[in-house]
């Protein structure tokens, strides 16, 4: 059996869902969300190398190198905000983050 | 220069917020003011750069276009931007937050939009829109050592990043099932894919569905609208006023251009998703909204419901639905601004206040801030003869004809449910016994407050500025077809 296409998306599609997921049920550690978040873009990175792969066009390599590249910024925005949040309430569980309500 | 005529406005903000961020580290004590002035300038050039320079056309191979459209855009984008600059002044300075860091990052965040409302294809869409929101997620927590602010900025940053996720497998889709990403090659495949009989792939209006969804948590329509209240309630006030305003505009009008030029062809894919955002939103806004207690939440909901109108306008599609978003998305963005002109002014002896009970009796202590704040609610709710009716009537008129006539009778409905809490606002001011006594608001916040609301007073400027504006609005929405 010879990998193909669907293959890749499907492996993308389970990480995704993963990923969403992580976010929602996930009741401990904000940074877990962080990681989760990390592998939601990184299963669209995969959606689009295979694409670009499959019909070969440039563009969607260049996408996911962009995606890289924004997502580190954002890893770090996030990280840097989580500091700032953690200083503040001395703790980084989700449940605590309950102050507005409503 | 070439095709750097066509982004001027850009160009101008991207520098100045180099050369400010210098500045600002080299002058000392007065460094915020210095550098609030500057942005406020650049701003202002960013503004009518479109207009003065006069450049239309695409640049970077059709990444980037200039058109009517983008140029009104981006002209209320820079007026709102500047306007909410202008309120961190004395807020800053009183709640000892004055840092010149803020300019900069609205000014970063302003050029993110500029990219978002000129984008062309998916790419420049996604950078423009990750420019500005990672500038507003620190903006959210710029309040560092207040709790509150804090984990504003920790709700906005997770879910925006979870919607910037969908976005982005949304596009992945779009690219695998088009093989483009440009807005004009994408509206040609599928224009010779329909003509040769075959019907969109279910993969492409999967990735339409994830990319529209995406979008509605930045303009955080229902159901993805559950950031909005907390990050509204937890930033600073002017940080608040400038998420109203500016970042709602540009997210709309860049749904507008993705829904019409590139999927323009297929009306029903998208207009369904439209309907059910619109309605979710104009019901979550107009009931939640109904046992908020903090002012700041209250508007929190109200751009949900306002979301949703401009939602309706737009799920009209065609000229007349554009011409109408265009129309509904000035006014509130003039509401916007002098609402929170008068939030701002809510300030007792002990620091600012945010309780609607707060409010009570302000007749009898302040006559001109009443006043200006029932003017702006009952434009808001859409009391015949204010402004905010002639907003939400453009609006309505083009679902109406466009044949959809329930989704009108909703939005009716809901502002009515709207329009109680306004006026509940109203009868707090000049029926309740006095709460609070506010100190005497700064000169500049009371001329904004009362600049909106006389612009929101029809019979003294509406047949003066109507049709000229009309005339620009209306070849702003016809450019995009």
């Amino acid at each position: 059996m010879s990998i193909g296409l669907s293959h890749y998306l499907i492996v993308a599609a389970i990480l995704f869902t993963i990923g969403v997921f992580g976010i929602f049920v996930n009741r401990k550690n904000i940074i877990i969300i962080m990681m989760c978040i990390e592998l939601i873009l990184l299963a669209v990175n995969i959606n689009f190398v295979a694409f670009a792969t499959h019909s070969g066009d440039l563009a969607g390599q260049v996408f996911a190198m962009f995606i890289l590249t924004v997502a580190a910024a954002e890893a770090a925005v996030g990280l840097a905000i989580l500091v700032v949040y953690f200083r503040n309430r001395g703790d980084i569980a989700v449940e605590d983050a309950n102050l507005m309500k409503g | 220069m070439g095709q750097f005529a066509y982004l001027t406005g850009e160009v101008v903000i991207a520098l100045s917020a180099l050369v400010l961020l210098l500045v600002g580290v080299f002058s000392g004590k007065n460094a915020a003011s210095i550098v609030r002035i500057g942005a406020i300038i650049a701003l202002l050039v960013f503004a009518f750069s479109g207009y003065i320079f006069n450049g239309q056309g695409t640049a970077f191979d059709g990444a980037f276009i200039s058109d009517d459209f983008s140029r009104y855009v981006k002209t209320l984008i820079g007026l709102t931007a500047a306007a909410t600059l202008w309120f961190t002044r004395d807020y800053f300075k009183n709640e000892k937050l004055d840092h010149f860091e803020y300019s900069i990052l609205l000014l970063f965040a302003v050029l993110g939009m500029g990219i978002m409302v000129s984008s062309a294809n998916l790419l420049s869409l996604y950078i423009g829109i990750e420019m500005q929101s990672l500038a507003l997620y620190v903006m959210a927590a710029f309040n560092r050592d207040s709790l509150r602010a804090s984990e504003a900025g920790l709700k906005y940053f997770v879910l925006g990043a979870l919607s910037s996720g969908l976005l982005l497998y949304g596009m992945s889709l779009i690219y695998g099932f088009t093989g483009e990403i440009g807005y004009t090659e994408i509206a040609s495949f599928l224009s010779t894919e329909q003509a040769s009989g075959h019907g969109i792939s279910a993969g492409l209006v999967a990735g339409l569905v994830f990319l529209l969804s995406g979008l509605a948590f930045k303009i955080s329509a229902a159901p993805f609208h559950m950031w909005t209240p907390d990050v509204y309630e937890g930033a600073p006030t002017p940080v608040t006023a400038f998420f109203a305003g500016a970042p709602k505009l540009a997210a709309l009008a860049m749904i507008t251009r993705l829904i019409i030029e590139p999927f323009g062809d297929i009306v029903h894919s998208w207009q369904q998703v439209l309907v059910v955002l619109a309605v979710l939103s104009m019901l979550v806004g107009a009931f939640g909204a109904l046992t908020q207690t903090n002012i700041k939440r209250l508007m929190a909901y109200s751009s949900i419901a306002n979301m949703g109108y401009a939602l309706v306008a737009l799920s009209a599609g065609g000229q007349a639905g554009v011409t109408g978003m265009l129309i509904f998305m000035s006014i509130y963005l003039v509401t916007v601004i002098g609402t929170f002109a008068c939030i701002l002014q809510m300030r007792t002896r002990d620091g600012m206040v945010e309780n609607i009970s707060d409010l009570g009796g302000l007749s009898k202590s302040n006559l001109p801030l009443s006043l200006i704040f029932t003017a702006l609610m009952f434009s808001v709710a859409g009391i015949p003869f204010f402004v905010g009716f002639f907003g939400k009537w453009f609006a309505f008129a083009p679902a109406f004809e466009a044949g959809l006539g329930w989704l009108v009778v909703i939005a009716l409905l809901s502002s009515v449910v709207g329009a109680f809490y306004y006026i509940r606002i109203v009868k707090t001011i000049w029926f309740d016994d006095q709460a609070q006594t506010f100190v005497k608001a700064p000169r500049s916040l009371a001329f904004l407050s009362t600049a909106s609301a006389l612009l929101l007073f029809p019979i003294l400027l509406l047949p003066f500025v109507s049709a000229p504006l009309l005339g620009v609005i209306q070849s702003a929405a016809a450019s995009l077809f």
